[in-house]
């Protein structure tokens, strides 16, 4: 198993080298800045929407280390989210009625206080709560044989990453056995209900390039997963969302190491599109880490980029109206989000 | 003068052909558009076809270009090493079937 970028002594674990590499080559001289490409649209200051998306960040423990991974996360990972965090952020929801909570991590199940957090989720109403499961987790440990049934209970939507309906690429980007310990597990969310035809109990999958090449179009990935998953695997799920990868954390270390940067950054910069501008995720979402701090989104989260109002950064300080009339912070890896059809947590934006 | 005819970067200039002749190039650009949207045939089915006359042509640019295509809409390494072999058949099959040329003309002029 490779290790994180932290665990290794990589220099790009350390967040301010991030930020180095991409205030670099290409920006200084041959291609235009975020902020360059948003001003002429009228888009900057970049400002959010209503907040629809209360994105939880469990802690950065997972079982998996995959190559791509932007959140850095591993088994050597300690950062976890505390029951005192956990409270507050159900404080904060009873009170303003966000309709959606998307949980993730790392492996956000490996959190102690995952499942009494989903039960005190689900007694206040939220309207959809989500669990970004990386699948390999439910047979990681006899405790967690029966997360399928959990999640049932309690109606979890369920988005997993599958980056390639085969195991070569999959197992590539995510980890040896990881293909196979994957099928296991949608076999069994299929057995309980989810991801088939007309089922409330929603099941969709997360692609994304398994290289420095951008997604094409998610209708089309979505269609030969499908086709290959049930032929081969007789798995059914509702449906794929294509994610770029976002140069940050491991996924930069990827290019720079493969000598991918530049042409990768010149890759997103073409592709922009201005018509995915209006439906990036940090218009409608709060990403908030292990311990509290909010951020304009996951990846943000991960350059240390809080949200821009000094006095409403943690949650122990939540206002919304502070919230919404924040000026959303900006790089050049949002140029991740712009690309194409765009790019988000759920999938193309364009 | 350049010190190489190929330059990976000249990819990215294809554009530029309209520089020295707009009208016509602004025909070919419009009608590969149209040519490589979804049809008869989907865009993966063109995508590989593509892939096999790169090599057939052995256009280095639509090698690079084709890949990474077939990369980005999932096509598998599988998919696209037999696209090649397609071509590679049919170009030494071409080259074959005029052997029966060959033969005509030596049948002919021999006792």
């Amino acid at each position: 198993m490779i290790k994180s970028l932290k665990a290794s002594g990589n220099k790009l674990a350390m967040i301010e080298n991030q930020l180095k590499v991409l205030a670099g080559e290409p920006f200084k001289t041959e291609l235009p800045t975020f902020v360059e490409k948003l001003k002429p649209l009228n888009q900057f200051p970049l400002k959010p929407n209503k907040l629809e998306i209360f994105q939880i960040n469990l802690g950065y423990m997972c079982n998996q280390v995959c190559k791509h991974c932007h959140v850095d996360a591993g088994p050597d990972r300690k950062e976890i989210m505390t029951k005192e965090h956990l409270v507050r952020c159900i404080e904060i929801l009873k009170v303003n009625k966000i309709p959606t909570v998307d949980l993730t991590g790392g492996a956000p199940e490996m959190n102690p206080l995952f499942r009494w957090f989903v039960e005190e989720l689900s007694k206040i109403g939220v309207q959809e709560i989500i669990v970004r499961s990386n699948l390999t987790i439910i047979q990681a440990n006899k405790k967690h044989y029966d997360l399928p049934e959990f999640f049932k209970k309690h109606n979890v939507h369920v988005v997993s990453s599958l980056p390639y309906y085969q195991a070569g690429k999959t197992d590539a980007q995510r980890g040896d056995g990881v293909f196979a310990k994957s099928i296991k597990a949608l076999q069994e969310l299929n057995a309980v209900g989810y991801g088939l035809e007309g089922s409330d109990l929603k099941l969709d999958l997360v692609y994304n390039p398994n290289g420095a090449f951008l997604p094409s179009d998610q209708g089309e990935l979505e269609n030969e997963f499908k086709k290959n998953l049930k032929k081969d695997f007789d798995i059914d799920f509702h449906n794929l969302f294509a994610i770029t990868n976002i140069p940050i954390s491991r996924f930069l270390d990827y290019l720079v190491a493969s000598d991918n940067y530049e042409e990768y950054m010149e890759k997103l910069v073409m592709a922009f599109n201005p018509a995915a501008v209006d439906g990036v995720m940090c218009k409608n979402t709060i990403s908030v880490d292990w311990d509290g701090y909010m951020y304009d989104c996951d990846f943000n989260q991960m350059l240390d980029m809080k949200v821009a109002d000094k006095s409403a950064q943690h949650i122990n300080d939540f206002d919304l109206e502070k919230l919404a009339a924040r000026t959303i912070l900006i790089n050049q890896h949002c140029y991740g989000c712009t690309a194409g059809a765009g790019s988000s947590c759920q999938g193309t934006v364009a | 003068m350049e010190k190489s005819y190929y330059n990976p970067k000249d990819l990215k200039k294809f554009g530029d052909i309209a520089d020295f002749e707009p009208k016509l190039a602004e025909k070919f650009f419009d009608y590969y558009g149209e040519v490589f949207k979804e049809g008869a045939l989907t865009a993966r089915e063109k995508s590989l076809i593509a892939l096999a006359v790169a090599h057939t042509e052995m256009c280095p640019y639509c090698i690079d270009a084709y890949t990474e295509d077939a990369l980005s809409k999932g096509i598998s390494e599988a998919q696209m090493m037999e696209a090649v072999h397609v071509g590679a058949a049919i170009k030494s099959g071409a080259t074959l079937v005029h052997g029966v040329q060959m033969m005509n003309k030596v049948k002919k002029q021999s006792m």
